[in-house]
């Protein structure tokens, strides 16, 4: 166990430095030479921020500094947002992010769950269908429409929530449900599956043979295992709600990190970029551990190797 | 394949999601060359319009008609979506093949490096090319496949390492074939069953992508349009003219249900595992 973790924490640095030199490569692929900058300012000006940034130096050297900004944990200035570390700018848009991102993944875990259950112990009914087209549906509403719609429905026409914007304690739930509800989707037809599949095992047979009551058997022995491939989806869907974040919250105008890396990349706000593709290559690996250790814990039969 | 092909239309429901399919790529095929409106053409008087007998969904508040635009962003939609499936499925093949055959050390590194790149912040990466090196129709696709090939890679090689020892594989080896002859007539074609199962799985994520990156103006750039940018231009007018979102939202959800309804009807019928559960 204690060499799993440390084996994946070693690769999760291999991949985070990876990430780096990507993102820095690609930042290098402006057609005709390096980052040209369009705002207007004076030579001396410009010569000064090149050499903060090491521009003025050679590629790998410059690739080379950009390793001992993290391996340090010393990072630069934004480009764009003068006089604002790369480092208080992820701290300032993680909280909004992971509010939303946390509240959508308990919203998707609470209507996806026991709609997919509900559906496993009907099979083939029109109880069944009925929640199968729900889920499936949930899959097939796209956050930028969805989104959109849910703000106008419940931010401008009935104004029960700001339709957009990070000022009141409230503003998450819209985001927060447009992300949930499709994730309740893939979550529903995960939980069908499994539950299915896990109920026709011998186990439960044996359960039932001993006496114990339907909720017992559902509740203890069932879903227990039935929930593993819901949780191994858990770090892919939380690179999902990331993901999504660049959408959800250029909808909803959140001052998050996805709002701040569409930002980044339009205005080629290179440190930013690195920054915070960094840090979202970070939240997956870490994720993903976690996920591994939860699953290890369910099902015994599962054994961590490095 | 037969038997494959009966059980998947024994489904009501999957024999609907096809028949949509086909019906709305020869409308967004010759759909816009019947419209008498180009889809980019403005007519600044009309502004936006309900629908009407001659604009059946109306018009946007430049005046374009909707139906050609909605029709027009379809087929390009749909283009991406297939090219850069095409894309993932060329790397995924390859790669899964090449892993797979080789075994051993090559195969256990190769599958580790893929392990390690589902941890990448893919969408991060094609979100900064695309804002660096926009307005290159090619790269949408490129960049698009080059993330999703990772789970085809996984599927193809777990095939070849379940075929490479069956015994018609060892005969055909044994009779003097050649590595490319058993590659290219007795590993590739039973293989196409999964690749296609999850390629149909693929093509709705793919333009989900798209979608997304249109609708961050960072993908399709006006005036050409696709259901991304027509996603956008709606949303930004949809307080005043709602029906400019709802319309192409339309169109893009029902095609993404199709898509995912035809993907596990096609995994359902090919695969018998999935049936017993049924």
């Amino acid at each position: 166990m204690i060499r799993f973790i440390v084996s994946r924490f070693v690769q999760g640095i291999i991949v985070i430095f990876a990430v780096i030199t990507i993102t820095f490569a690609l930042s290098k692929m402006v057609p005709g030479g390096s980052v040209k900058n369009e705002r207007f300012i004076s030579k001396e000006a410009q010569k000064a921020q090149d050499e903060y940034y090491g521009r003025d130096k050679p590629w790998i050297v410059q690739l080379g500094l950009q390793f001992k900004h993290y391996a340090t944990l010393n990072l630069p200035e934004s480009e764009h947002y003068k006089g604002r570390g790369v480092d208080e700018i992820i701290a300032s848009g993680f909280p909004v992010s992971a509010t939303v991102g946390g509240a959508a993944l308990l919203i998707a875990l609470t209507i996806g769950v026991p709609l997919g259950a509900y559906a496993a112990l009907r099979p083939n009914t029109l109880e069944d269908r009925a929640s199968t087209l729900a889920a499936i549906l949930g899959v097939c509403a796209p956050s930028m429409v969805l989104g959109p719609l849910i703000a106008l429905l419940f931010g401008l026409k009935l104004r029960w929530f700001n339709a957009s914007g990070w000022f009141d304690s409230w503003d998450w739930v819209l985001p927060a449900f447009t992300l949930g509800i499709i994730y309740s989707g893939y979550i529903a037809r995960l939980t069908r599956g499994s539950l299915r599949e896990t109920l026709a095992q011998e186990f439960i047979r044996t359960a039932r043979a001993k006496g114990a009551g339907e909720a017992s058997v559902v509740f203890l022995h069932a879903l227990k295992l039935a929930s593993l491939p819901v949780l191994n989806f858990l770090g892919p869907a939380a690179a999902g709600m990331l993901t999504g974040s660049f959408i959800v919250e250029t909808v909803f105008q959140l001052p998050g990190l996805g709002q701040f890396f569409v930002s980044a990349a339009v205005n080629k706000d290179i440190p930013l970029a690195i920054g915070l593709s960094t840090f979202f290559a970070a939240l997956i690996v870490s994720f993903n551990l976690v996920v591994d250790i939860l699953q290890s814990v369910l099902n015994p039969r599962i054994r961590l190797h490095s | 394949m037969e038997a494959a092909w009966g059980r998947l239309m024994r489904q009501r429901m999957n024999a609907c999601a096809l028949g949509f399919l086909v019906v709305l790529v020869i409308l967004c095929c010759i759909g816009p060359l019947l419209s008498p409106y180009d889809q980019s053409q403005q007519d600044l008087e009309l502004k936006a319009t309900n629908p009407s007998p001659a604009h059946w969904l109306g018009t946007d508040p430049l005046g374009r008609d909707m139906l050609t635009r909605i029709l027009h962003g379809g087929r390009v939609s749909l283009e991406v979506g297939l090219l850069a499936t095409a894309v993932a499925v060329i790397i995924g093949v390859l790669y899964g093949m090449i892993s797979g055959l080789a075994g051993g050390r090559t195969d256990a590194a190769m599958m580790r490096i893929v392990d390690i790149l589902y941890a990448f912040p893919f969408v991060n990466f094609v979100i900064l090319l695309m804002a660096i090196r926009g307005r290159e129709f090619w790269l949408i696709f490129v960049a698009i496949g080059a993330v999703e090939w990772l789970t085809m890679a996984r599927v193809v090689r777990g095939q070849v390492l379940a075929l490479k020892n069956l015994e018609f594989v060892i005969a055909a080896r044994a009779c003097g074939a050649g590595f490319w002859h058993i590659v290219w007539r007795h590993l590739l074609p039973n293989v196409t069953g999964p690749v296609i199962i999850y390629a149909s799985l693929t093509v709705p994520g793919v333009m989900l992508l798209e979608a997304a990156l249109s609708f961050l103006g960072l993908g399709i750039q006006p005036p050409d349009a696709s259901w991304g940018v027509l996603i956008q231009d709606g949303a930004h007018a949809m307080e005043s003219y709602p029906w400019l979102l709802i319309y192409p939202g339309l169109f893009f959800s029902a095609t993404l249900l199709a898509l995912n309804l035809l993907g596990d009807g096609l995994r359902d019928a090919f695969d018998p595992k999935s049936m017993s559960q049924q």
